[in-house]
C-alpha cells in the first residue's frame, strides 16, 4: 500500500463465516465464532502490530464490524443477540441478523464498541450496515409484535433505521466518527451529516456515479468502491477498467464534488487467502491508486500501461509478489535463483 | 506469535481446541473428511483403526520386489512420503512412541513385473497398484514402480491425525488404475520466464493430483529461452534476457525431478507459427513481410520455401530428439497467419511452382508434412494441435491430435477419432481464462467421451491436458491459479466416469487443497473456510 500512497487499509474483521477479533470484553465471542480459537485469531496484541505498521507508513487502519446482518458468527458467543428466525410458530433453529428489539442487544453493543473504540486508535469506525435480509426478523413473532407497536406497520427498512440509529447514538458517545455502506442512507435511515457514506453497488438501486450525486446532494462525504471490486476477476488486463473509472464523472457543484473524499478497492475473501491475496490485488490495485492520488488529467492508457508495467517490476524487486499485467519480463523474477 | 503463559486461558485454550477437534473426529465413514483425491478405483475401508508412530513406522522393500534397494525412484519417493505424512505435523506433535495393540509398523512396496527403475515414464506405463492396509504390515503391490508412486500418494492422503494427534489410518483395501493414460499441465515459458523452482514445484503438485505428463511449452513469439547448443544464438538473441534461459543443465534437471515421480516431460517446439523468437537468432528462418515491392521490415511464420528451413529444422530436432527422452514430440501447428506469406513474391513463385495456386493451407501441410516427417526420422512421435488435422495435412495414423478449439469440441473430438487419430482433449481446460467464482465445478462436469462415436473411437481418446498459457501467468500467480482447480481435470482423467457427485467432490477437494497447502503448494481456496495449517508465504 505505501508503494502505492494508499493510506487507508479499511480491515473488515468479522463477518458470518468466522469472529478472528480477539474480544476482552466478550472472550466468547472469539472462542465459539472464530474458525480455531487457537490459531485462526487476531490477538490484541496483533491488532496493536497492524496499526503500528501502518501508522508508521501513513495508512490509517479503519476497523469496520458490520451489524445488523453479516453477523451469524457472533451468534454462538452472544446467544440471545441474534434474531431466531421462526418457521410459522416455532423457533426454525436458524438465526438472522442482530436482534433490533431487545435491551440486551444494546447493552451488548454499548460495551462491544466501547471496547472496539478503545482498541482502534482512528477517529472513524466503519459500522457496516449492508444487506440486512429482512425475512428472518419478518418471521419473528415479537418482532411482529413490536413493529405494530412502533407504528413501523410492514416497513422493515424502519426497524432497520431505528437500530442503526440506536448503533450510531452509541458509537458517537465514544467521540468516534462513523463509515456505513450505502444501504444505511438508501433506506432512509436517520443519520448525522457528518456520516461518511461507503458506494458498493454498481447499478441497484441507481448506478453508482448517480448514488455519488445523491449522497453528495445530502450533504454527506461518499467513498467510492462500487468499480473496484477487484475480488471479481476475470481473463485479461481488467486494470484497466479500474484506472478508468472517475469518481467525480456525475452532476454536481463543485462543493458537491468535494464531498467524495476518496474510495476503497475491495477485495472480498470468499476465494482469497494467504496463498493467492498478493497477486490478485497487486498491481490491479494500483490502478485504482493512481486514480485516487493523481491529477484526473493523467488518463492515458498507454502512458499508464508502461509505467506500470515497470511499477510492477519494481514492487517485485521489492518482495512484493505482483502479477504480471501482460507478456513480458522483469530482470529480477520472483522466485528465481 | 506471542507467548502464551499457561494458566487459565491456557487450559481453557486446550479445552476448547479438543472439543472443536472431538466434534470433527473421524468415524467409520471417514471418507469424505480423508480426502482422497483423485478417487482410486475402488476403495473399501474398514472402521478398524491402526496406529502409526515416526519413530516405528518404516516405508521398505519386500525382497521378492523387481525394483530392489538400487532404485532411486523409490528411495527418493520413500524419503519424500515420509516427510509428507509425518514431516510437517509441527505444531500438534503427537506422541512419537506408545503402546497400542493395533500399530502399523511398516508399509512393504513390491514391484511385481518390470522394475523400470531406470527408464522414463511412457504413455504405456501401467500406474496400476493395489494396497493393503492392516496391522502391522501394509503391502503396496504394483506391476511396475510407476504404481508404487501413484499408490504412495494414496496411502499419504489415508493417514491422518486423531483430535490426540496420533497418527492414524484406517484398515483398507484400496485397488487403483487411471481411467485416461495422458493426464497432463501445460506450461507457457515463453510469453513469461518460469524460474526452475516454479516449474519443480508444478511437477510436486502434479504428482500429488496423479498428473503424469508436463506439456513444456517452451518457446514461442515473444521470447526464445531453450539454449541449444547447436544453435545457441536462439536463445542469446531470442530469450529476453541472458538469464531468463534453460541451460541444458535445466533442462536436465526438470527431466530427472519428473521422471522421479513418473511424470513424463513433452516439448513443444511449436511451429510455423508462433516463432517470431527464433527469428532473432536463426536469420532466414522467418518469411520476411514486403509491402509492395519492398521488405517491410516484419517477419511472419518460418519460410516453408527454403531448403534452408528444414536443413535447419532437421539439425535442430536432431538435438531436441536427444535432450528430451520422451517418446513424444510436440511440435504445434497451431494458428498459421498466412498474411505474411501472402505478400512475398518468393513465396507466390514457389507455390505456383508447387501447383499450390493461391491455397496456403496447401503450403502449410507442404511444411509441416515435412517436420512431421524429420520427428520421424528422430524415431520420435508426434502431437500437434488439431488445425493439422483439420487441413488435411498428411499425417501418420499414430499421431496425436490435441483438440483445443472450444466452440463444437465434442464434434471435433467424433471427427478426430473417426479418422483414426488418438486424442488428446483441452479445449474445456483452459485455466488461464480465469473467471469469478467457483470454476472448477466446471471443468469436474466436463466429460471427454461425450461424443457420438463408436466404442473404438472412444478408446482413442488418450486424455487431457489443462493447459495454463503464461500471457497473464508468471512465477508469482501461476501456483494458486494452477491449483485445485487443475485437480478437478486430475480426477476426471483418473478416476472412474461414474465418480461425478460435485458435492463429494467438494468434501473431498477442501480436505485435498488443505493437504497441498500443508505441504507447501501455495493452492488458492475453493470458498470460504479455513485450513488447520495455512499457507506461510
Amino acid at each position: 500500500m505505501a508503494y502505492n500512497k494508499l493510506n487507508v487499509l479499511h480491515w473488515h474483521v468479522v463477518d458470518d463465516p468466522s469472529f478472528p477479533y480477539e474480544s476482552l470484553t466478550f472472550p466468547q465471542l472469539t472462542r465459539k465464532g472464530a474458525y480455531n480459537p487457537i490459531t485462526h485469531v487476531y490477538t490484541t496484541q496483533d491488532v496493536k502490530d497492524v496499526i503500528e505498521y501502518a501508522r508508521l507508513r501513513g495508512i490509517r487502519v479503519l476497523a469496520e464490524f458490520d451489524t445488523p446482518g453479516h453477523t451469524q458468527s457472533w451468534g454462538p458467543g452472544v446467544p440471545g443477540l441474534l434474531t431466531s428466525c421462526y418457521s410459522g410458530s416455532q423457533p426454525s433453529g436458524t438465526f438472522g441478523p442482530v436482534n433490533p428489539i431487545l435491551n440486551s442487544t444494546y447493552e451488548f453493543m454499548d460495551t462491544f464498541f466501547l471496547e472496539v473504540s478503545a482498541a482502534f486508535p482512528d477517529f472513524y469506525l466503519h459500522l457496516g450496515g449492508d444487506e440486512v435480509d429482512f425475512t428472518c426478523w419478518k418471521s419473528n413473532p415479537d418482532i411482529q409484535a413490536f413493529m405494530k407497536k412502533t407504528g413501523f406497520g410492514d416497513d422493515f427498512r424502519r426497524l432497520e433505521s431505528f437500530y442503526i440509529q440506536e448503533l450510531l447514538d452509541i458509537v458517537s458517545t465514544y467521540d468516534k466518527g462513523y463509515v456505513v455502506w450505502q444501504e444505511v442512507f438508501d433506506n432512509k435511515v436517520k443519520i448525522q451529516p457528518d456520516t461518511i457514506v461507503q458506494v458498493w453497488r454498481e447499478e441497484v438501486p441507481v448506478p453508482y456515479l448517480k448514488e455519488l450525486e445523491l449522497i453528495t446532494a445530502a450533504g454527506l462525504r461518499a467513498l467510492l468502491s462500487a468499480p473496484w471490486y477487484l475480488n471479481r476477476i476475470s481473463y485479461g488486463p481488467d486494470w484497466q477498467a479500474a484506472y478508468k473509472v472517475e469518481p467525480l464523472a456525475f452532476e454536481g457543484t463543485a462543493e458537491q464534488k468535494a464531498l467524495v473524499i476518496g474510495g476503497e478497492a475491495c477485495m472480498w475473501g470468499e476465494y482469497v487467502d494467504s496463498t493467492n491475496l498478493v497477486p490478485r490485488l497487486w498491481p490491479r490495485a494500483s490502478a485504482v491508486a493512481e486514480r485516487l492520488w493523481s491529477a484526473s488529467q493523467v488518463a492515458d492508457l498507454d502512458f499508464a500501461s508502461s509505467r506500470l508495467a515497470r511499477f510492477r517490476c519494481e514492487l517485485l524487486r521489492r518482495g512484493v509478489q505482483a502479477e504480471p499485467i501482460g507478456v513480458g519480463y522483469c530482470n529480477e523474477e520472483f522466485d528465481h535463483w | 506469535m506471542q507467548q502464551r503463559a499457561l494458566g487459565l486461558w491456557g487450559a481453557l485454550g486446550t479445552l476448547a481446541t479438543l472439543a472443536t477437534l472431538a466434534a470433527r473426529a473421524p468415524g467409520a465413514s471417514a471418507a469424505p473428511d480423508l480426502g482422497l483425491w483423485p478417487l482410486p478405483r475402488s476403495v473399501r475401508l474398514s472402521p478398524r483403526l491402526l496406529r502409526l508412530s515416526p519413530e516405528d513406522f518404516a516405508l521398505g522393500l519386500d525382497p521378492a520386489s523387481k525394483a530392489g534397494p538400487s532404485c532411486v525412484i523409490l528411495q527418493e519417493a520413500f524419503r519424500r512420503y515420509y516427510d509428507y505424512i509425518f514431516g510437517y505435523y509441527q505444531r500438534r506433535r503427537g506422541p512419537a512412541r506408545f503402546y497400542t495393540d493395533s500399530p502399523l509398523l511398516q508399509l512393504v512396496v513390491s514391484v511385481v513385473h518390470d522394475s523400470e527403475c531406470d527408464a522414463f515414464p511412457s504413455l504405456s506405463s501401467d500406474e496400476s497398484y493395489a494396497l493393503t492396509v492392516k496391522g502391522p504390515v501394509a503391502v503396496l503391490k504394483a506391476n511396475q514402480v510407476w504404481g508404487v508412486l501413484r499408490g504412495l500418494e494414496t496411502f499419504s492422503q489415508l493417514v491422518y491425525q486423531d483430535p490426540y494427534g496420533t497418527f492414524t489410518i484406517n484398515e483398507s483395501s484400496i485397488t487403483d488404475s487411471p481411467r485416461f493414460p495422458h493426464r497432463g499441465i501445460l506450461i507457457d515459458t515463453s510469453r513469461h520466464y518460469l524460474s526452475i523452482k516454479t516449474i519443480l514445484k508444478t511437477l510436486d503438485a502434479m504428482a500429488m493430483n496423479k498428473f503424469n505428463v508436463l506439456h513444456w511449452h517452451i518457446v514461442d513469439d515473444q521470447s526464445f529461452p531453450y539454449q541449444s547448443v547447436t544453435f545457441p544464438q536462439l536463445s542469446n538473441k531470442g530469450s529476453y534476457t541472458p538469464s531468463h534461459v534453460y541451460t541444458p543443465t535445466d533442462v536436465r534437471e526438470v527431466i530427472e525431478y519428473a521422471r522421479l515421480r513418473g511424470i513424463r516431460v513433452l516439448p513443444e517446439f511449436d511451429s510455423p507459427g508462433h516463432t517470431e523468437s527464433w527469428g532473432k537468432g536463426q536469420k532466414g528462418l522467418l518469411t520476411p513481410c514486403y509491402d509492395g515491392e519492398r521488405p517491410s521490415g516484419a517477419f511472419g511464420p518460418i519460410n516453408p520455401a527454403l531448403n534452408s528451413t528444414y536443413d535447419f529444422m532437421s539439425r535442430f530436432f536432431s538435438e531436441v530428439s536427444k535432450v528430451f527422452p520422451d517418446e513424444f514430440i510436440h511440435m504445434g501447428g497451431d494458428e498459421v497467419d498466412p498474411e505474411c506469406w501472402e505478400t512475398n513474391p518468393d513465396i507466390e513463385k514457389f507455390m505456383r511452382s508447387r501447383g499450390f495456386y493461391k491455397d496456403f493451407k496447401k503450403l502449410e501441410s507442404f511444411y509441416i508434412e515435412k517436420v512431421l516427417n524429420i520427428i520421424a526420422s528422430q524415431r520420435k512421435k508426434s502431437i500437434v494441435w488439431q488445425e493439422v488435422f483439420d487441413n488435411e495435412d498428411k499425417i501418420q495414423p499414430s499421431t496425436i491430435v490435441q483438440v483445443w478449439k472450444d466452440k463444437d469440441y465434442p464434434e471435433e473430438q467424433a471427427r478426430v477419432t473417426a479418422a483414426g487419430h488418438p486424442v488428446l482433449l483441452s479445449a474445456p481446460w483452459y485455466l488461464d481464462y480465469i473467471t469469478y467464482g467457483e470454476d472448477w465445478r466446471t471443468y469436474y462436469k466436463v466429460d471427454p467421451l461425450r461424443f457420438s462415436g463408436s466404442q473404438e473411437q472412444k478408446q482413442r481418446v488418450l486424455g487431457g491436458e489443462a493447459c495454463l498459457w503464461g500471457e497473464y501467468v508468471d512465477s508469482t500467480n501461476l501456483t494458486p491459479r494452477l491449483w485445485p482447480r487443475a485437480s478437478a481435470v486430475g480426477e476426471r482423467l483418473w478416476s472412474d466416469e461414474k465418480v461425478k457427485s460435485i458435492n463429494d467432490a467438494y468434501n473431498r477437494l477442501t480436505v485435498h487443497r488443505c493437504r497441498m497447502v500443508r505441504r507447501g503448494i501455495a493452492a488458492q481456496p475453493l470458498y470460504v473456510g479455513h485450513c488447520e495449517q495455512e499457507y506461510k508465504m
